[in-house]
């Protein structure tokens, strides 16, 4: 049950972390018309941030059980 | 060429094969062997989320608002994360008392409620039926693009043979067939479609694949990856711009607002679309398939974007005139490069995201409408009574295939008036609007206790007006069923009334503008109308039980607010009716036996059945109908509201009362169980107390007789000395000699108290320094030499050159060691004394032992001699020798290195005192 607990309130914190990384003024750091990579800055951004939080919840929930 | 025949034959080759999958499914599901008991096939279905908005209508947004697609897709994405606590909960409750729809558990919450139920059901139907004719929409639209290829024109109709509306209606008949054929089979107990979810689980394979392949061609076929795409397009302004924010439509253009709300809308669209509730609620076979979801649905979502922008712009720079609508660039992009296997592929993508909508909202929607909205009418004006008649579950049956077919042909009509003039999103995004109206209800209901079913109309009424006025009358003022006027002027030219600037407020979007003032009165009203309703008697037992779901034990029975029995006959006849008789026994008796409720039951039906019953029901016809079908066999005794708050007011007081008693008492006997536990320390420290005064009372007796013996005699012999000053010297030097062996004996005694009371105490100082014990023994056999060359006695050392080295003390093992040999020297046999010392190593103990050929000491004082004081009177001579401490101390110090000191008589003659030292203290 504390486990459980726990995993509950790790991936609410990451949701927390998500919501602040996908809102202002966050992301108006990255709201500038420059390529990164040859891809426009603000995709970049959003789509690693995605792709992290994605990683942090796998890594959260299929930990060894 | 692609002739319309071969588009044909692919589309009804590709219905087959769902058909074929689907059966494959509800076969195995028979057979126990489910193929959908699996989390990855469980998140895959939970890709019925991506329609044919997300297959062609975000490259279309993208095309005008660059990142604006994104926030529908990382809304679910943040969701993932709450939904441990929240779809989990939902996935329960759910479980527990057989939930079948949103509209289930909004009426189940309230009370059972079937007026809440019903308006819940009717919200869901006008929300989404306009976004099922966007499917449909899209389908034929992209039916007739690829009926033209490889000419990508303007034309919508297919020229002479049918038109876009034929198709579709075509379609929707096909939908239809399938959503009745695999999801109102038949009445299931547990309401899982199994070969539908196969079936859905396996179009988000083929969406996600099409979508891939197609993104793949544009990026690095078409163009030479993304550097290529988007350099090219940095070049041409009206496309750079998509790579940043863009100002929204309204006047205000707080684009980080908007990207906000929107967000929001889909955390909730993905908890309260009809068809998400169904795949991850009602569909959901074990609540831990819920882990994998969390990650690999997200995951999904991800991937199905990733070419979302590079297609747009791929889309925008082929075809820089505008000439090609935006929404359709999946398709026309492959199209105008005469790709066509790939073209196929895309069109049977959007069509697989496009029907497996249809098909789930359609199911999802059917049983809502069946069991939250006809039936409960059905039973109102009477026309279907449960308690009376024939077998119901045909007539169930009908009414929910019959609901499919009604939604399907609603969404076409939809289609055919509104026309085409929408895009994809924002019909969806209405729609989204409409289910988020749900989410103070719905989670207010799950946490919060007090929520009431007032409030929960109220919130509903007042969420659900505000969505109309602000979001759906201007999207009909728009086709022009109303005057456009309406919205650019308000209402008979009321300027703070316009629907999208309600109140002079222009800072958003239509949809964010929507979604403010909505869910601002949706949760006020909410709020504010609970905190001033009351709750039934039933209502706030079901917020009890589904606040706090995790609490209740599994299986959810013994929570009976049925006070009295029904007849068994007319309850297990309702049963009967509409579940049908074998599996209504099967399932009754299991429940009787788990129970201890004999079976087959009496003529009395007990509480806890009739709460079980009642629950079978709901998965059939909705929780709200299984409440009044149940009440109608039971013989309730009537009881007036006022009565029952009484008893329930007395139950609570009672069991207060009981509880507060319980723990009174239990602290009690925790308090006395302390003390007792306090007195017998107590006692046991004033035991010992004592037992330390008598021996303190005894040792300062002995040591006082002790110290007196010499002290007397020093007094005597200095009283003769100084009483008579003409002494002969020979006799003054006698006593003399007396004096002073007297005092050194006291000096002896003194030291060895003070010792042996350091010792007891703990306060002596021990050095340990590395000793060899043979060296020690020839050292200490020296010092006696004069001593037994006075006496005669022949001293025996039988002793190693070396013994290993141990670590102790070395002055305190010799004062062992000495004593031992002065014992040794005072009592050998006084003519012919012999002394022998040895010195044995063992493998863990070195044993010195002392032995003379004296008297011995007899068996019965073995003991006494090593006690204080104690030494053994020598017949022949009138005065102990020795303090009577020597042997207590030896014992002391040998036992302090973890060694014995023993004694035993020899065979022959006299006594060896032994001690042992343990060898691990080596050094």
């Amino acid at each position: 049950m504390n486990r459980r607990f726990l995993k509950g309130q790790r991936l609410i914190a990451v949701f927390a972390i998500g919501a602040l990384l996908f809102s202002y003024p966050i992301l108006s750091l990255f709201n500038r018309p420059q390529l990164l990579f040859g891809m426009p800055i603000l995709y970049v951004y959003l789509f690693v941030t995605w792709a992290a939080l994605i990683a942090l919840y796998a890594f959260i929930v299929e930990r060894r059980r | 060429m692609l002739q319309g025949g071969v588009v044909f034959l692919i589309i009804l080759l590709y219905m087959g094969m769902l058909f074929a999958l689907a059966h494959y499914g509800d076969k195995r599901a028979e057979q126990g062997r489910s193929i959908i008991r699996n989390p990855m096939v469980y998140a895959l279905s939970m890709g019925v989320y991506c329609t044919a908005w997300t297959f062609y209508g975000s490259v279309g947004r993208a095309a005008t608002s660059g990142v604006g697609f994104l926030p529908i897709y990382l809304g679910p994405t943040l969701m993932a994360g709450l939904w441990w606590f929240v779809l989990r909960k939902f996935i329960r409750i759910s479980k527990m008392y057989r939930i079948t729809s949103i509209a289930d558990l909004a009426a189940s919450r309230y009370g059972k409620s079937q007026l809440l139920g019903g308006f819940v059901a009717l919200i869901a139907i006008a929300g989404i039926v306009p976004y099922i004719s966007l499917q449909l929409d899209a389908v034929a639209t992209t039916f007739n693009l690829i009926w033209n290829f490889p000419n990508i024109g303007q034309q919508t109709s297919i020229g002479q043979i049918f038109t876009v509306e034929d198709t579709a209606f075509y379609v929707a008949i096909v939908l239809a067939v399938f959503a009745i054929l695999f999801g109102a089979r038949h009445l299931d107990l547990t309401e899982h479609h199994e070969g539908l979810v196969a079936a859905i689980a396996f179009e988000s394979v083929i969406k996600l694949l099409a979508f891939l392949a197609v993104g793949v061609f544009v990026t690095f076929v078409m163009y030479d990856g993304f550097g290529d795409l988007f350099s090219q397009a940095a070049a041409v302004p009206s496309l750079q711009r998509l790579f940043t924010f863009t100002p929204g439509e309204g006047p205000g253009g707080d684009v980080y607002g908007d990207w906000a709300w929107l967000t929001f809308l889909s955390m909730m669209a993905i908890l309260f679309l009809p068809r998400q509730f169904q795949v991850a609620v009602v569909e959901n076979t074990q609540e831990r398939h819920l882990n994998r979801a969390i990650w690999l649905f997200p995951l999904y979502l991800l991937a199905i974007n990733i070419f979302v922008l590079p297609i747009a712009i791929g889309g925008l720079l082929h075809f820089p005139d505008g000439a090609v609508n935006a929404d359709a660039f999946v398709l026309t992009l492959p199209m105008a490069a005469g790709q066509e296997p790939l073209t196929i592929l895309a069109f049977i993508g959007g069509f697989s995201a496009a029907i497996s909508m249809v098909i789930m909202a359609t199911v999802a929607l059917s049983a809502m409408a069946s069991n939250d909205l006809v039936l409960p009418l059905l039973i109102h004006f009477r026309l279907v009574r449960l308690n009376r008649g024939g077998d119901l579950s045909g007539l169930l049956l009908t009414i929910r295939r019959i609901a499919i077919v009604v939604i399907v042909l609603l969404s076409y009509f939809y289609f055919r008036l509104t026309g085409e003039n929408n895009s994809l999103v924002s019909i969806g995004l209405i729609s989204f609007a409409a289910v988020a109206q749900f989410a103070p209800t719905v989670l207010g209901g799950l946490y919060w206790r007090g929520g009431t079913r007032l409030g929960a109309f109220a919130g509903l009424t007042a969420g659900v007006a505000t969505w109309g006025y602000t979001l759906l009358l201007p999207s009909m003022a728009s086709n022009m069923w109303l005057p456009g006027t309406l919205v650019t002027q308000g209402p008979f030219g009321v300027e703070w009334l316009k629907p999208h600037a309600l109140f002079g407020f222009i800072g958003y979007d239509p949809v964010p503008h929507a979604m403010f003032w909505s869910m601002t009165f949706n949760v006020g009203a909410y709020v504010m109308v609970s905190l001033f309703s009351k709750q039934t008697i039933l209502e706030r037992n079901q917020a009890r039980l589904f606040v706090d779901v995790f609490t209740q034990p599994l299986g959810g029975e013994g929570q009976s607010l049925w006070r009295s029995n029904a007849s068994t006959p007319a309850l297990m006849d309702l049963l009967h009716r509409i579940l049908g008789e074998k599996r209504t026994n099967e399932a009754m008796k299991t429940f009787a036996l788990r129970q201890g409720v004999p079976w087959p039951m009496g003529d009395e039906a007990p509480p806890v059945v009739i709460e079980h019953a009642e629950m079978l029901l709901a998965g059939a016809i909705g929780a709200a109908s299984a409440h009044v079908a149940v009440a109608s066999v039971v013989q309730e005794a009537t009881l007036s509201l006022d009565e029952l708050m009484r008893m329930f007011d007395e139950t609570t007081q009672v069991i207060a009362y009981s509880r507060d008693l319980e723990e009174r008492s239990q602290q009690l006997e925790r308090q006395s169980r302390r003390l007792e536990a306090a007195y017998t320390e107590l006692q046991a420290a004033n035991e010992r107390l004592k037992e330390l005064d008598a021996l303190k009372d005894e040792f300062v007796s002995t040591v006082t007789h002790e110290l007196r013996t010499p002290l007397t005699s020093i007094r005597a012999f200095s009283e003769i000395l100084h009483d008579n000053p003409d002494l002969d010297t020979e006799r003054r030097q006698k006593f003399l000699a007396i004096i002073m062996r007297e005092s050194e004996r006291l000096t002896r005694l003194i030291n060895q108290v003070l010792d042996l009371a350091k010792m007891e105490s703990g306060e002596m100082e021990w050095r340990r320094t590395p000793v060899d014990l043979a060296d020690l023994i020839r050292d200490s056999a020296q010092s006696m030499g004069r001593l037994s060359a006075e006496r005669q006695i022949e001293l025996t050392l039988d002793l190693p050159a070396r013994a290993p080295l141990i670590l102790v003390d070395r002055d305190r093992i010799q004062q062992v060691v000495l004593n031992l040999l002065s014992n040794a020297a005072k009592f050998c046999d006084p003519d012919h004394g012999e002394v022998i010392v040895s010195l044995r190593v063992q493998p863990e103990w070195i044993t010195v032992a002392v032995s003379d050929n004296g008297p011995g000491v007899p068996e019965e004082a073995q003991t006494i001699i090593f006690e204080k004081f104690r030494q053994l009177g020598n017949a022949s001579r009138r005065r102990p020798q020795g303090t009577g401490l020597g042997l207590p101390i030896s014992r002391e110090i040998i036992s302090h290195f973890g060694g014995q000191l023993t004694v035993q008589n020899n065979a022959d003659a006299g006594a060896t005192f032994m001690f042992t030292l343990p060898l691990d203290g080596a050094a």
